[in-house]
């Protein structure tokens, strides 16, 4: 069991208010993902529920139970450190045994439990070993052991793929999915990187400044922006945004057209501008065409296979069902 | 970068510094070396003659010697002890966030700043003095009899001192090091469930071992050679109870005038603190790899 109720959770550092009062649920076995801008108190959010931070005011419910007050380690929550905090002096199989034997279980509980957890993670040949000796997805993945043995009820992760590089961090993302579907259990995952998000999570959780943007699943969030931040935030390309005549046209403040709603043409469109730089993926090219008029450059995705150069005139028409349209407070219409 | 040329030319540059600290060390050792086979007493300095192992076997003769050896060793490891011991404790007192905590770290510091004659003078008259004394003064407040520390426990008073000068140090390299201590670390034990006393033991104590086996050796260095503290206080006495071996060999050179023998006693003492060197890097050594 594993469902995480906040409360009116508010956290204070002396006057500076990074939290302010927020309440969110977080059901059993979901995967959540707390995304946002760095500065967003996104890790201070899941500090406040691991207990490593105290709340200025408000309640953290685990199982029903209030936890407010509980230290971190009543609380049966496990958390991955961003910097993977392994004990250096200690062999992985040390590392992954350091919670069993604070619990005080008994040692041929331990070694099965940390024997199952190596195979699961791929770790038995590298038991011995310090975590000096290891490269960074290992290292990572002896937190992640360290961390499940413990069979917590939630787990907390804090960007723990941003010491990766590019490839690694989409094996680990795929492993840590893969977990999760094994294990079932909730996990709380915070990130500055809205693919993970977007990729990972059962139920995205945007925030800024403290502040809950808008709580959906991926495709929620994807399809229906609730404002114009998370209509810029989510999506790779960001969201084209204009304000000004192209907004008044469709009554709204704010439009907002995603790149691969956007139709490029040599010929003729609705809106006409310049070819900038062109990145080509092979299986999607990306435009971004300036001299629109509308903003400084709008991006464009279209397929593969048009091939249109820096300097080029072309005409941009946007598909008029898929157009985003926000209000004066950046609200969705 | 390093190429055979560079590493000729590395070697070159580097030559006249270490020629000059070979020299600096050699030759004062080789002195040493030939007045310890040398009768050579400076009030008949006009009489010297070679002595060959006498010097040797007047020294280690003497009643003195062992007793002396022994007190070396108690004062070094007592004085090990008690600096590591509340180092460690104050380091992590000083180490959290206090009111004052700029003063208090200058407070903590300061005894080092004290010249060891001055620190030792001060103890023995303003503090362990049995009848003016600071303790001396406790004592009779709590109706009981003063001691008198130098004579009743002199090398245990030599102890407390000494301690007392090396603490800051001991204090001030092993504050660095609880500070390079990763505090994710911490907050991931406290997740796992470890209660203070484990974090101490399981973290902060492997974290700093290295630091402890920096303070042990440099300490070890100094606490071979203490003197100062021994000569304003307690003079050796009473008898030869609070001698070390650095006192004895001075008792040789200048109460009796006899360079032969003192030499022969320098020898003897390094070739000691080289033994205590080696058990020494034996134990901890494989700290600092």
């Amino acid at each position: 069991m594993g469902q995480i109720t906040l409360q009116g959770v508010t956290k204070r550092f002396g006057e500076v208010e990074v939290i302010p009062p927020l309440d969110l649920t977080i059901e059993d076995g979901e995967f959540v993902v707390f995304v946002g801008p760095s500065g967003c108190g996104k890790s201070t959010l899941l500090r406040l529920i691991a207990g490593l931070e105290d709340v200025s005011a408000g309640d953290i419910l685990i199982d029903g139970k209030n936890a407010t007050d509980a230290s971190p380690a009543r609380r049966g929550l496990a958390m991955v450190f961003q910097s993977y905090a392994l004990y250096p002096h200690m062999s992985v199989r040390k590392n992954i045994a350091f919670p069993l034997k604070m619990a005080g279980v008994s040692k041929p509980e331990q070694d099965r439990r940390i024997e199952a957890a190596a195979k699961a993670l791929n770790l038995t040949s590298y038991l011995d070993r310090r975590p000096g000796q290891l490269s960074g997805g290992q290292r990572q993945r002896v937190a992640i052991g360290r961390a499940i043995v413990r069979e917590p009820s939630a787990f907390l992760f804090d960007e723990p793929l941003s010491n990766l590089d590019a490839a690694l961090r989409v094996g680990m993302r795929l492993e840590i999915s893969e977990l999760h579907n094994r294990l079932k259990t909730t996990m709380i995952y915070v990130t500055h990187d809205q693919v993970e998000a977007m990729t990972m999570a059962d139920k995205i959780v945007v925030l800024q400044a403290g502040r809950i943007e808008q709580v959906g699943s991926p495709l929620d969030l994807y399809l229906r922006p609730k404002n114009v931040f998370v209509a810029g935030f989510i999506g790779s390309p960001r969201m084209n945004l204009f304000s000004g005549a192209a907004a008044a046209e469709y009554g709204a403040m704010t439009i907002g057209v995603r790149p691969e709603h956007i139709r490029i043409s040599g010929q003729g469109g609705k809106w006409k501008g310049r070819v900038g730089v062109s990145e080509h993926l092979g299986s999607d090219s990306f435009f971004y065409v300036e001299d629109t008029g509308l903003a400084e450059t709008i991006t464009v995705r279209a397929d593969g296979e048009v091939t249109l150069h820096h300097g080029d005139t072309v005409w941009l028409t946007p598909d008029e069902g898929k157009i985003h349209r926000f209000d004066t407070n950046g609200d969705r219409i | 970068m390093a190429t055979r040329q560079t590493q000729g030319l590395a070697r070159l540059m580097r030559a006249p510094a270490i020629i000059l600290l070979f020299i600096w060390m050699i030759v004062p050792l080789c002195m040493t070396l030939y007045y310890s086979f040398l009768n050579y007493n400076l009030l008949n300095p006009g009489m010297t003659s070679w002595a060959g192992w006498f010097n040797y076997q007047y020294f280690y003769s003497d009643p003195a010697f062992f007793e002396a050896i022994g007190n070396t060793l108690i004062l070094v490891l007592g004085v090990l002890f008690i600096t590591v011991v509340l180092g460690i404790a104050i380091a992590m007192l000083i180490d959290k966030p206090i009111f004052g905590q700029g003063i208090v770290r200058i407070l903590v510091i300061s005894p080092f700043f004290v010249m060891p004659p001055v620190a030792a003078l001060i103890w023995k008259n303003m503090i362990m003095h049995p009848s003016y004394g600071v303790l001396a003064d406790v004592a009779r407040f709590l109706g009981v009899q003063p001691v008198d520390w130098f004579a009743q426990y002199p090398l245990f008073s030599i102890i407390l001192i000494v301690a007392w000068q090396w603490l800051p140090f001991a204090t001030l390299i092993l504050l660095t090091s609880l500070q390079s201590l990763d505090t994710e670390q911490m907050e991931a034990a406290e997740m796992d469930g470890a209660p203070a006393y484990s974090r101490f033991l399981y973290l902060v104590l492997p974290h700093m071992a290295r630091a402890i086996t920096v303070v042990i050796l440099i300490q070890t260095i100094f606490l071979l050679g203490i003197y100062a503290e021994i000569l304003v206080t307690t003079n050796g006495g009473p008898g030869t109870a609070s001698t070390n071996l650095t006192f004895l060999i001075y008792r040789a050179a200048r109460l009796n005038f006899d360079i032969g023998g003192a030499a022969a006693g320098g020898i003897i003492a390094v070739i000691l603190a080289n033994i205590v060197a080696v058990f020494l890097m034996r134990a901890v050594g494989r700290n600092l790899d």
